[in-house]
């Protein structure tokens, strides 16, 4: 019978690693955070164009990433859309004034949300909206624009 | 030109007639799986045979290809600037794919082959036959347990696969290639998704599992009961599953990731 | 003992397989508390009649008694509680590799009962006791001479006490002295126990030393039955060869072929 005890011991263990790996790809190598994490707050900002900006897309200021995209939507009354982002509870000290802008990690990462501090005293809360935005700069347009330049500036 | 026709339809009747087989035999075999609830010890063993006994090498392979896709696609992301996302890259292949793929194969050639031998073996020498006329049902004292144990140790398998070559890929990352390791691991959260990635993965393992070890415990209980016929059915259990792993996991990724834009 | 009817009763037995008739109409009875012998040349599908009656097989045509019950007809669970009842020593032994002796004789009874360990322990030695191999319920299969897996195996087979013992070929393979074990065994159980016995098997003077009754089977169909010693004095040439091993006789020692001077005198064909 002793047999059986270490066989079942062995077992005992490989089960217990297949959980910890299982854990493991869910906590540290998956999002898991994002779906239990229902503390922190949502604010919004409208952008006349997003690029390829996707929900889970991380959201920073000053490179470190503070919450994530939680919803894209289009506005049919103003043509914008609408990006609400998920801000984890410790950083509840945002200014009213922050502006966010679409930036894009390298020249060929992901996109993500930046957000740039501003002055004010009183700070974003659950529901507020971001006023000053920027767009995401879309490649195809500014080489358009360098091009129209570079002829009407050959032109002259 | 009449015979050749002929032959192809025998050919094409025969492996008809196997396929149906299988199919009833696995039926018979998983309407036994619940009486082992009452008899755990049977599945504990097998999960032995068939899951601790494929550990090492499972492992040592799922740490070396987690190193060797870190090196390489380091390489070619460094050129677009691109290399904190080694993190998620790594992690991705190896969570939706290599992991359950990589896996089942291996899988299928060391516990698959094993238990397809052992099968046979134990019809060739008359042990399948002594049993059913001691009135035990070989499907469910024999076949069942096998079943159970594939079935479970094949995710656990694959989670281990996965979870030490995502380790492997950081050691490679941060330790060789000089990747910020807060970069590996932010960027993976960032990107690997519970539910489309890791979830997904585990239900592919399952259904690999699954297959791999009906395939084989098939193979060794339709074995012709001699030295050649068991080889045979050894072979066949290699070759059948891996083939059969390669075109499910095909199909399950068009199903599960073929709408991710 | 009171009951004279016959525990198993083959009627009308018709088998074939892969296009071979093996059974032609055969009728053989076993009669209660008796050994009976089932003899013939190798090929003439004796293991198969012992499947037959098993259930492991099903007949074509015919029907096969035992104790009542027609077991072609009978369903799944049904013929499994009749199995309950029946023990068959095959030729290999057939013990279950990764078990230990002692865990093999326990296994119908683990399979079948309820009962608590210390119990299975008891009936286990007593089994092994019975087959003189109590001092090796710790070895595994792979440790045991072919003469001592035949005897563990037929402890297993006698463990749930069955009323019909089946042995498939037990003497083939084996040297004298197992031999000797065997056959001391089988008649010592049958009275002991009170079962009846069924030995299919070649080996003429062994088989016949033991048996109550023989039936001799060649070519799908009974040639002749009887106790041995009538047998012994049959006129029958076919028996007279078979019992005595002669190499000549009804059977032929050359397979079928053409002219022997002929065939040397030919060319072979391109």
């Amino acid at each position: 019978m002793r047999r059986t005890k270490t066989l079942e011991i062995w077992v005992g263990l490989f089960v217990a690693m297949g959980f910890a790996a299982l854990l493991m790809l869910a906590m540290r190598v998956s999002n898991i955070t994002s779906y239990i994490d229902n503390e922190g707050y949502e604010i919004s900002a409208a952008f006349e164009n997003i690029g390829g900006l996707t929900v889970r897309a991380p959201v920073r200021v000053a490179g470190v990433r503070i919450g994530r995209v939680s919803d894209i939507r289009f506005d049919e009354d103003t043509f914008q859309a609408i990006v609400t982002m998920h801000i984890e509870a410790q950083y509840d000290r945002l200014p009213l004034d922050t502006s966010a802008s679409i930036l894009t990690d390298g020249l060929l990462g992901e996109n993500y949300v930046g957000l740039e501090p501003g002055g004010e005293e009183e700070y974003l809360k659950d529901g507020d909206r971001i006023e000053i935005t920027q767009s995401a700069l879309v490649l195809e347009k500014l080489i358009g624009q360098f091009l129209f330049s570079r002829s009407q500036g050959s032109d002259k | 030109m009449i015979d050749t026709l002929q032959q192809l339809g025998a050919w094409a009747l025969q492996r008809l007639e196997r396929l149906g087989r299988s199919h009833l035999f696995i039926l018979r075999v998983v309407v036994g799986l619940p009486e082992l609830l009452a008899r755990p010890g049977l599945v504990v063993q097998q999960i032995f045979a068939i899951g601790v006994l494929s550990l090492p090498i499972i492992l040592v392979a799922g740490l070396f290809v987690g190193m060797v896709l870190a090196l390489q696609l380091y390489n070619t992301m460094v050129n677009f600037g691109a290399e904190q996302s080694l993190g998620p890259v790594v992690a991705l292949s190896l969570v939706r794919e290599l992991g359950p793929v990589v896996t089942a194969l291996l899988f299928a050639g060391r516990a698959g082959s094993a238990l397809a031998a052992e099968i046979g073996l134990m019809k060739a020498t008359e042990q399948l036959s002594s049993m059913e006329m001691m009135a035990v049902d070989p499907l469910r004292r024999i076949i069942a347990p096998r079943l159970a144990g594939g079935i479970l140790a094949m995710p656990l398998l694959a989670a281990m696969f996965s979870a030490i070559g995502i380790s492997g890929g950081f050691v490679v990352a941060t330790g060789l290639l000089g990747v910020d390791s807060n970069a590996y691991w932010s960027q993976m959260q960032a990107n690997v998704d519970l539910f489309d990635d890791v979830i997904n993965g585990v239900i592919k393992s399952v259904v690999f599992g699954m297959v791999v070890t009906w395939i084989a415990v098939f193979e060794g209980f339709d074995a012709i009961p001699t030295s050649e016929g068991v080889a045979r059915a050894t072979t066949r259990t290699v070759v059948n599953s891996s083939l059969a792993v390669l075109g499910l996991d095909f199909i399950l990724t068009a199903l599960m990731f073929g709408d991710n834009g | 003992m009171l009951d004279e009817t016959p525990l198993v009763e083959i009627r009308g037995l018709r088998f074939g397989y892969a296009g071979r008739t093996i059974f032609d109409g055969v009728d053989i009875d076993i009669q209660r508390g008796k050994v009976t012998a089932i003899m013939g040349p190798s090929g003439t599908g004796k293991t198969t009649l012992l499947r037959l009656i098993g259930g492991q097989e099903r007949p074509d045509a015919g029907t096969i008694r035992i104790d009542g019950a027609n077991v072609p007809a009978l369903s799944r669970r049904k013929l499994f509680e009749l199995r309950k009842r029946m023990g068959m020593l095959f030729q290999s032994g057939a013990l279950l590799t990764d078990l230990n002796v002692f865990e093999n004789v326990a296994f119908p009874l683990r399979e079948h009962t309820e009962l608590p360990e210390i119990m299975i322990r008891d009936l286990v030695l007593i089994k092994l006791e019975a087959v003189g191999l109590r001092g090796a319920r710790e070895l595994m299969p792979s440790a045991l001479s072919g003469g001592m897996a035949r005897r563990v195996a037929l402890a297993r087979a006698i463990a749930l006490d069955p009323m019909l013992m089946m042995y498939d070929e037990p003497f083939s393979g084996q040297d004298p002295i197992s031999m000797g074990v065997l056959v001391k065994l089988i008649r010592e159980l049958n009275d002991a126990l009170g079962m009846t016995t069924i030995i299919v098997s070649h080996d003429v003077n062994e088989t016949a030393g033991i048996a109550d009754y023989l039936y001799l089977l060649s070519e799908g169909r009974v040639v002749e039955h009887g106790t041995p010693k009538r047998l012994q004095e049959s006129g029958s040439e076919w028996t007279r060869q078979f019992l005595e091993g002669l190499p000549d006789g009804p059977v032929p020692f050359h397979y079928p072929a053409p002219d022997f001077a002929r065939e040397l005198l030919e060319l072979p064909s391109p």
